[in-house]
């Protein structure tokens, strides 16, 4: 009987855990550009408005990507992007699910450059892969910059690139990741 | 007692497990649902500033500087002597500058008359996702003749060689292929060189896009004359075909108008489809980037 009791306290009390120690952190502005050099021009655009959240506790990292918002230099690249490439009226967002592996190294309580490793699902153009890099984690008091870069090729996310167009646009394209988080407040509805 | 105390205990165990359980997903959904981009612009309604003749509610970004060759053959209808029209060529060539992403203007010269123009154009509204409907981008232009009198005795003044063309363009992108636009044109002319018709021509346009591949699409254009000038002339109507390849856009068209700007194919078709008066031609546009990098990233 007496254990029963226990097992319900210990169930009541992961019940209310959450409510008690929020362990999400997020952003609404991330940012996230990518650069690919190729011998007629090099192709740059920057996205402000990239949402994440990271969970402190299970090390869960997942970005959302608004496609339109990636701006480039010149207007006809930016919409030859959107519409022949990576098709945001089909794919509005690219989207990340994976995990900060070595969470348990980043001790949240203590500010300092923590390097971190990140597995997880990358989606483009409607099409999965499977992505690991290594990035950092800065933590500032309550504050937490996460930082990476990694590469990717148009081919991989079935991207089609013409043949007149190809020696313009580069095999590798990459990509720089920098957000800042911050303890996430669930929305009271 | 015991065993219901039991099955309580499992129940609040399933009830806390979950949310790890359902992590990624679940901060998945909520990074979605917290997009800051719940609007956004509805862009490339159509592949270039031009739908065929008419403009397009498109202008240049800011910066760009778009460069324009049309070129108009002769009517199918003239016959093997004349190579079915290809003897013949009328042409037009043009500059055409973004000062903002929303303000355009533009200058060019026809080989038909001999004649001058200058245009400025400015997209006064944008169609949002789940926003406004339409893109709405008002034109005006000035034609200026510079083809001699054929007749000097008679007493022309400079005024008589200019032409004006108000428009007011509306289109809505309905799908990622197909879009429509429609476009309310008034053409006001200082001398009606026919000598019969009102100086004012009304016209309503209408016309749109198919688009058959990601870079090529298929265009419809027509240009009704209301009541007052359709008695003398044609009402201009045109199919063309688009072919973007990174910074040129091709078109191809077949149409009853020879000019390339509005003071000739709206109010002056001599000819008609059904005649055989078919004018082939192609519009070639090339972009360049002149503006500094002012975006701040």
């Amino acid at each position: 009987m007496r254990k029963c009791f226990v097992v319900l306290g210990v169930a009541l009390l992961g019940f209310l855990a959450p409510a008690i120690g929020q362990t999400k952190l997020y952003t609404r502005t991330g940012y996230i550009s990518f650069f690919s050099k190729a011998p007629l021009e090099d192709i740059e655009a920057h996205n402000k408005q990239v949402v994440s959240f990271l969970d402190v506790k299970t090390g869960d990292m997942v970005f959302s990507v608004p496609m339109k918002a990636f701006q480039f230099k010149k207007s006809l690249m930016q919409e030859h992007f959107n519409e022949n490439y990576v098709e945001s009226d089909k794919y509005p967002k690219a989207t990340f699910k994976g995990k900060v592996v070595n969470m348990q190294a980043v001790n949240l309580a203590q500010d300092n450059v923590y390097k971190v490793r990140i597995e997880g699902v990358l989606t483009i153009h409607g099409v999965d892969r499977p992505v690991r890099t290594d990035g950092t984690l800065d933590v500032k008091g309550k504050q937490v910059t996460g930082k990476s870069t990694f590469s990717v090729t148009p081919q991989e996310f079935n991207i089609e690139i013409p043949f007149l167009v190809r020696e313009h646009i580069a095999k590798r394209i990459d990509i720089t990741v920098n957000v800042l988080y911050v303890p996430y407040v669930e929305k009271s509805l | 007692m015991k065993r219901w105390m039991k099955i309580l205990g499992m129940a609040f165990l399933c009830v806390w497990a979950t949310p790890t359980a359902f992590g990624q997903e679940d901060l998945l959904k909520l990074a979605q649902a917290d997009d800051t981009l719940q609007t956004d612009k509805v862009t490339a309604t159509f592949k270039t500033t031009r739908l065929i003749n008419g403009h397009s509610v498109e202008t240049n970004g800011a910066g760009t500087l778009l460069f324009l060759i049309s070129h108009r053959f002769g009517t199918l209808n003239s016959g093997a002597y004349n190579f079915w029209g290809l003897d013949q060529s009328t042409i037009r060539l043009a500059l055409e500058y973004g000062v903002t992403d929303r303000f355009t203007l533009g200058v060019g010269r026809s080989s038909l008359e001999k004649t001058f123009d200058g245009f400025l154009k400015y997209k006064l509204l944008q169609q949002q996702t789940n926003g406004f409907p339409v893109t709405v981008t008002a034109f005006t232009s000035a034609a200026l003749k510079t083809l001699e009198w054929p007749d000097e005795e008679k007493a022309y003044v400079f005024a008589h060689r200019l032409t004006y063309a108000y428009q007011l363009l509306i289109a809505r992108k309905f799908s990622e292929r197909f879009s429509l636009q429609v476009a309310p044109t008034m053409v006001h002319r200082n001398l009606v060189e026919t000598g019969f018709g009102e100086p004012n021509v009304y016209a309503v346009g209408a016309g749109g896009r198919f688009k058959l591949s990601k870079r090529t699409s298929f265009n419809a254009e027509y240009f009704y004359l209301l009541e007052g000038a359709s008695d003398q002339f044609e009402n201009s109507l045109s199919l063309g075909f688009d072919i973007e390849t990174g910074g040129h856009v091709f078109q191809l068209m077949f149409t009853n108008s020879q000019g390339m700007i509005e003071k000739f194919f709206i109010p002056r078709n001599a000819g008609g489809w059904s005649s055989g008066d078919i004018y082939f031609g192609f519009n070639i546009s090339r972009v360049f980037n002149l503006g500094k990098d002012k975006r701040d990233w």
